[in-house]
């Protein structure tokens, strides 16, 4: 794995992407041309119609799919040539996953849902669970350690997904539609979640559709039909975070 | 790593317990069956082999007959066409190690308050050699008894149970054979049953002359019934009953191409055919078995298959976490191989169990082998990894993003 000490700063370096996906009529273009710089620190919103790519983007961006043609730089590993079992390590250091449906194992505790990513780097279980508590605690849930995912209401189960994200150190989160399975009362709470995690220096990427979740990054890109139309800064933000 | 992913399989296990279960009783009866149809192959062959073993090796039985009265022929060994000269002259052989006339004839022993009915077998000292047979306790009468047509026996266990009971020491009693004294000498090693189930500890020998005018009489002087040959190698019996053939022929002027008034028996031939049956019967025992084993894993199979895809989702959740694809497979392998060995600790248990049963109400004797417990867990892991593993990788093939997305 090389890392180049000079994009240290950079967490995500997208430069002329393409993504094709193969139909019976021939290969239809999803990402035409994407670039895209994410610093360190960033918190960005990725807005889009659906059948914008936005999707597609971000599945790229979580290195669980891989460009047609162009280059993406996470962290200084260039993923795109990177073989799968890298990847996977990649995904397990480096990213932290939240999902819209939650995406936590029903049969496990809600421990050893947050534990889960440290089983594949090799940590022992004592700190395994160590981690993990302290990560529940931190989100809120140190009482439910050992309840079942179906135990907890949605916002309390996209916590412990939250924590799960967090448990192995990452440097960047990636949060699909993460409160699209929410009421507006917990979709605040869990937004507001997230602006902690950022204030604290992790990288936060956000796909969503909803313009009031949008409103919480730092940084709005719009997607529309393979492209990016537009990047901005929210108006809440200086524009010198970001320039 | 592996404590975690041994934890998760046992813990998947018990997420769906009937159908682990189910899954497992495939694996548990094809174990059990191999393991139960081994043990009553070993227990045939071993028994064979001891009767075999127990009737001495490399034998023939010459016996006379059967006579031809103008046309009417009657039964075999009827004849007094044998005699003691005749095993003196076989003696004489190459390639025969020993030979020992045999006469017999049933008789009612009595002692004290106690009958019983038994064979009366009368031969000489040579016989104990031919047939491997040895005393527990006492000695063997001699050539001197022989001369003389002494009255003493040795008896076999059955008999001393019968007659003696427990308690009373049968060396040097006086039991009556059709109501002659006879001094009891010894007694007879356990033989056991012979190949045809006839107990062969149900005997009494005495001294062939003592027999032959004592207690049977005779047609004519000196006749035997069958004369018992040991060739002194297995590969000496071809010739040795080429010898005997030519020998007696000459001996009671048989014309070539007339009907021989005797015959002689390869008794080590009927045992190997009678070990090679049970040989191919425990190895028929034994496939069959193995069918029930393979269908075993075929089961497992099959629901490894099922797992899958109904974890389709939790496959793609692990994979964005970070699980490569030697985890995955890693897992739902380690979950098939649990299975089936579990399923096979379980089948050696009801095997070996059943076997006891078998054994406890057949009276038949049935061998559990550290070998075939061990094959049996072998063959119940390696079906585990075969069966498991192309479910296993279906699971790590699977596109995340696929999986993820899968409801």
């Amino acid at each position: 794995m090389q890392k180049n000490n000079i994009e240290a700063k950079t967490v995500i370096q997208v430069s002329n992407l393409y993504k094709d996906y193969q139909t019976a009529a021939g290969p239809f273009p999803v990402l035409k041309d994407v670039n895209l710089r994410i610093e360190n620190g960033d918190y960005v919103a990725i807005m889009g119609p659906s059948g914008s790519g936005k999707s597609t983007f971000m599945n790229i961006l979580g290195c669980l799919d891989k460009p047609t043609k162009g280059k993406y730089v996470l962290d200084g590993h260039a993923v795109a040539t990177m073989e799968e079992n890298a990847v996977a390590g990649v995904r397990n250091k480096t990213i932290g996953f939240v999902f819209q449906g939650f995406n936590l194992l029903a049969r496990s505790s809600l421990l050893d849902n947050v534990a889960l990513p440290l089983v594949y780097s090799g940590i022992e279980k004592p700190e395994r669970h160590k981690r993990a508590k302290v990560l529940l605690e931190k989100v809120g849930l140190g009482k439910h350690i050992n309840s079942r995912p179906n135990q907890i209401s949605g916002g309390q189960q996209q916590r412990v997904a939250i924590a799960r994200a967090l448990v192995n150190n990452p440097r960047l989160i990636l949060a699909d539609e993460p409160t699209g399975n929410l009421d507006s009362v917990t979709s605040e709470e869990i937004m507001a979640l997230f602006g902690e995690l950022n204030q604290e220096g992790i990288t936060i990427v956000l796909v969503t559709h909803e313009t009031d979740i949008a409103e919480h990054a730092k940084r709005q890109v719009r997607f529309l039909d393979g492209k990016i139309v537009q990047d901005t800064l929210t108006n809440s933000h200086s524009l010198n975070e970001v320039l | 790593m592996f404590s975690a992913m041994l934890g998760e399989a046992w813990h998947a296990m018990g997420a769906n317990r009937l159908r682990t279960f189910l899954t497992m009783l495939g694996m548990v009866i094809g174990v059990g069956a191999v393991v139960l149809m081994m043990a009553i192959g070993q227990g045939a062959e071993a028994s064979v082999k001891r009767s075999i073993s127990a009737m001495g090796s490399n034998l023939f039985v010459v016996l006379s007959g059967p006579p031809n009265v103008a046309g009417a022929r009657s039964a075999t060994g009827n004849a007094p066409s044998l005699n003691v000269k005749d095993a003196n002259a076989i003696a004489e052989l190459d390639g025969v190690a020993g030979v020992a006339p045999v006469t017999m004839g049933k008789a009612q022993i009595v002692f004290g308050s106690n009958n019983w009915n038994t064979d009366i077998l009368g031969t000489t000292p040579s016989y104990l050699d031919v047939r491997s047979w040895y005393l527990s306790s006492g000695y063997a009468f001699a050539d001197s008894d022989i001369r003389s047509a002494t009255r003493v026996a040795l008896i076999g266990k059955t008999v001393a149970q019968n007659i003696f009971g427990d308690d009373i020491d049968p060396l040097g009693k006086t039991i009556r054979i059709k109501q002659s004294p006879f001094v009891v000498l010894g007694v007879l090693d356990s033989k056991g049953q012979s190949l045809d189930g006839r107990d062969q500890d149900d005997t009494i020998i005495v001294p062939l002359t003592t027999a032959q005018r004592k207690l049977f009489g005779n047609q004519l002087p000196g006749s035997v019934r069958q004369i018992i040959v040991q060739a002194e190698s297995d590969k000496a019996m071809a010739m040795t009953e080429e010898g005997i053939n030519g020998l007696l022929n000459q001996r009671h002027n048989i014309r070539e191409g007339a009907d021989s008034d005797f015959s002689v028996r390869n008794l080590t031939a009927i045992a190997n055919s009678a070990a090679e049956t049970t040989r191919t019967m425990s190895l028929l025992l034994g496939a069959i078995a193995s069918v029930s084993l393979l269908v075993g894993g075929i089961g497992i199979m099959n629901i490894m298959l099922v797992s899958v895809t109904e974890r389709t989702r939790e496959i793609g959740i692990r994979m964005a976490i970070g699980a490569r694809q030697r985890d995955i497979l890693m897992q739902f392998l380690l979950e098939a191989i649990v299975i089936s060995i579990v399923g096979c600790l379980i089948g050696i248990g009801i095997g070996v169990g059943g076997a006891v049963l078998v054994s406890i109400f057949t009276k038949t004797e049935v061998i559990v082998s550290t070998n075939s417990v061990l094959i049996a867990f072998s063959v119940a892991a390696s079906i585990g990894v075969f069966f498991g593993f192309y479910p296993a990788r279906k699971a790590a093939k699977l596109n995340p993003i696929e999986a993820l997305r899968y409801q």
